[in-house]
């Protein structure tokens, strides 16, 4: 079949396999429904146990441990806040890796789209810093999404035209936009006055993003949930998002390569790359306010973790995000209460990504959630 | 260096850098490479390096041997290794997501347990001077070479004659290219597979210890800096074959010396940006060389297809 943006033919006949299984289904599949709840509600459990016991093993009641969790991240407006001002860099780094799943790419390089969009907003604003504020923030956000969107466009390019595996030229664009970062900040942008850290020069102080009344949290926040409902619309709503799940059931091994269609590919990658690279403005221009290595926080690898607990959901996105950042927010408290590094955090991650992993085994593993054949 | 040296400080610096640096990418690439012939990626080796580099200094600075630090940095490989081919051997477990996986494991497991071994110092591995002849102490350091490259160096030989003359080496490619035609063999592809992952993170945990023990010789957050990603990269580049992912390590611990050392002879406008070199050079080959047609010569032909 010839590889074709809006081609009709291959969709009649996707459509026509994908219903003939299912088509004397009964009306009701609460069983499935409830296998979807069921299993990552279990992987939530056994991390926590397998958790716990690490933490226990350190010497440390984990009870006391997950108390300590819940009040850093929920507990408090305060906290929750912190909460929130993670989460909302985590939601658009995971759509990253989210929406080119869809394709049936995986795509690691939200850690770089993250940086090199959050460097060229700052070379944009410097730009324009004499511009009204609501122009700065707009343009530094153009140029965060484009950089962000064109770094990502590069891996759907080399991985639709000349086979180059996405996941290893993504990871490996990471060090790229990590090298240029601190390059920049070392010569062609260094603040002279930026000694031991070296840095850009700073965006003026009333043309950052202003922090919403007296809370903390910002418009990085509405950015974030925002990209998540259109992306999650995009892609379950729309002709186009038609054209990308298509791609993926179409690409399904052996015949990995030659069903995916150019245009479709790359507008994906373009439009996954730019959440990151918002995320990157977002973070200079509500919190650092200059670039500098801070950028490179490991949201981008956390992003990656939240795909892959939403299953490649964008609205799921949100939820996870909201759960992850609190987690990062009570990396301090751990440290604090329970003498406990900061890594701690790191390990817990590490285990609730192997659980979800070991889970995508589970389903349709177990009679139960087996809708009965008619 | 380039103070006795001059310019010709830097083919020095950068041949030394090939050998010193490039140790832990021969430990690693050889490791990686064995994993993938049998059909698995492990991108996962960051984790195991940082948990190898940990475990050899803890141990080292506990028992005051770095040899028994050695064998706990291939023991914590071991383990890691059974963890990531038990994960990504079940039924739609994709192996490059447990490689991400492993690594932030990994990378955490290795931060929380080091924390207590960041100051104090740990009994380095010897090394062997061949530099003794020359008057130059630029030399002389440069030519001091540690005795686990020449075990790097015959592991790689070694696997390559593994591969192509011994019977078990015959397994590990069948499992790798043909899992169907290997289990009408009679052969078990999980115990192959769980096999080659587990030795190669063994290998990848000896390569931590290379860097905790001997270069840069302390353990920090830091140690890695990201060699372990791009060994999944050094196996492309060296086509699956271990005699070339040794040519590569060298070559990428050459590149990876040729910033500082354009530095120390003055040369620092793109300093950052050498640095990157190795993973530019990774991308541009792959760029070069890859196909959407075919699949690379040497890559084995159930990697990366769920079989």
């Amino acid at each position: 079949m010839i590889p074709n943006a809006f081609g009709a033919e291959p969709e009649i006949a996707v459509a026509t396999v994908a219903a003939a299984p299912g088509l004397r289904r009964p009306p009701l599949r609460w069983r499935s429904k409830l296998e979807s709840i069921v299993i990552p509600g279990g992987v939530i459990l056994v991390s926590m146990i397998l958790f716990g016991l690490f933490v226990a093993l350190q010497g440390v009641d984990p009870l006391e441990v997950f108390a300590s969790i819940k009040k850093a991240s929920f507990g408090s407006w305060f906290s929750f806040q912190n909460t929130l001002l993670r989460a909302a860099p985590l939601m658009l780094c995971a759509l990253c890796t989210a929406i080119p799943l869809r394709l049936g790419l995986v795509v690691i390089g939200n850690e770089g789209a993250l940086v090199i969009g959050g460097l060229c907003a700052t070379a944009a604003g410097l730009q324009v810093q004499t511009a009204p504020a609501t122009t700065v923030h707009v343009i530094m956000a153009a140029a965060g999404m484009a950089t962000g969107g064109l770094w990502i466009m590069i891996v759907g390019a080399l991985k639709q035209y000349r086979g180059v595996n996405e996941t290893i030229s993504s990871l490996l664009m990471n060090y790229v936009a990590i090298a240029l970062l601190n390059q920049a900040v070392n010569s062609w942008m260094k603040d002279p006055e930026s000694l031991n850290k070296p840095s850009s020069y700073p965006i003026p102080d009333d043309k950052m993003l202003q922090p919403f009344g007296e809370t903390q949290v910002h418009w990085g926040l509405v950015f974030g949930i925002l990209y998540c409902l259109v992306a999650w619309f995009l892609i379950h709503r729309t002709t186009f998002g038609f054209q990308i799940r298509r791609s993926a059931r179409m690409s399904a091994p052996p015949a990995s390569r030659g069903w995916r269609s150019g245009p479709v590919t790359l507008i994906t990658c373009f439009i996954a790359g730019a959440a990151p690279g918002l995320a990157g403005m977002v973070e200079v221009a509500a919190i650092h306010g200059r670039a500098n290595e801070s950028l490179n926080a490991w949201y981008g690898y956390t992003g990656i973790l939240v795909a892959f607990l939403a299953r490649q959901n964008a609205l799921a996105c949100i939820f996870v995000s909201l759960i992850l950042g609190g987690l990062l927010a009570s990396g301090g408290i751990l440290q604090r209460a329970h003498h406990l590094p900061d890594a701690t955090i790191l390990v817990f991650q590490g285990i609730v990504f192997m659980t979800i992993l070991y889970s995508e085994s589970l389903y349709g593993r177990f009679k139960f959630f087996r809708e009965e054949a008619a | 260096m380039s103070d006795t040296l001059g310019l010709w400080g830097v083919p020095v610096a950068v041949l030394a850098g090939a050998v010193r640096g490039g140790t832990p990418f021969l430990f690693v690439s050889t490791g990686e490479c064995l994993t993938e012939k049998s059909g698995k990626i492990n991108l996962g080796l960051e984790g195991v390096l940082l948990m190898g580099a940990m475990s050899a200094y803890a141990i080292s600075y506990q028992t005051g041997s770095p040899w028994v630090g050695l064998l706990a940095a291939g023991g914590a490989g071991l383990v890691l290794g059974f963890i990531h081919a038990w994960l990504a051997q079940q039924p739609k477990v994709n192996d490059i997501a447990v490689g991400i996986a492993m690594i932030i494991f990994g990378s955490g497991l290795a931060f929380f347990l080091g924390k207590p071994f960041i100051q104090p110092l740990a009994p380095q591995l010897p090394s062997l001077d061949f530099g003794a002849w020359s008057g130059n102490p630029a030399i002389q350091s440069a030519l001091k070479v540690c005795p686990l490259f020449f075990v790097g160096v015959a592991i790689a030989v070694a696997m390559n004659w593994f591969f192509k003359s011994t019977r078990w080496g015959l397994f590990v490619r069948a499992v790798g290219d043909k899992p169907d035609a290997a289990r009408a063999m009679g052969i078990s592809v999980w115990w192959v597979r769980t096999c080659s992952v587990m030795a190669g993170s063994a290998l990848a945990g000896v390569g931590g210890a290379y860097l905790s023990l001997f270069y840069p010789g302390s353990w920090t957050e830091r140690v890695s800096g990201g060699q372990g990603m791009i060994a999944v990269a050094l196996v492309i580049f060296g086509r699956w074959n271990p005699v070339q992912c040794l040519w590569a390590s060298l070559l990428f611990g050459g590149a990876q010396a040729l910033g500082p050392a354009l530095q120390s002879v003055g040369v620092n406008s793109y300093y950052y940006l050498f640095n990157a070199s190795p993973y530019i050079l990774t991308l541009l080959v792959m760029i070069l060389t890859c196909s959407d047609k075919r699949q690379l010569a040497g890559q084995p032909g159930a990697l990366g297809t769920g079989q």
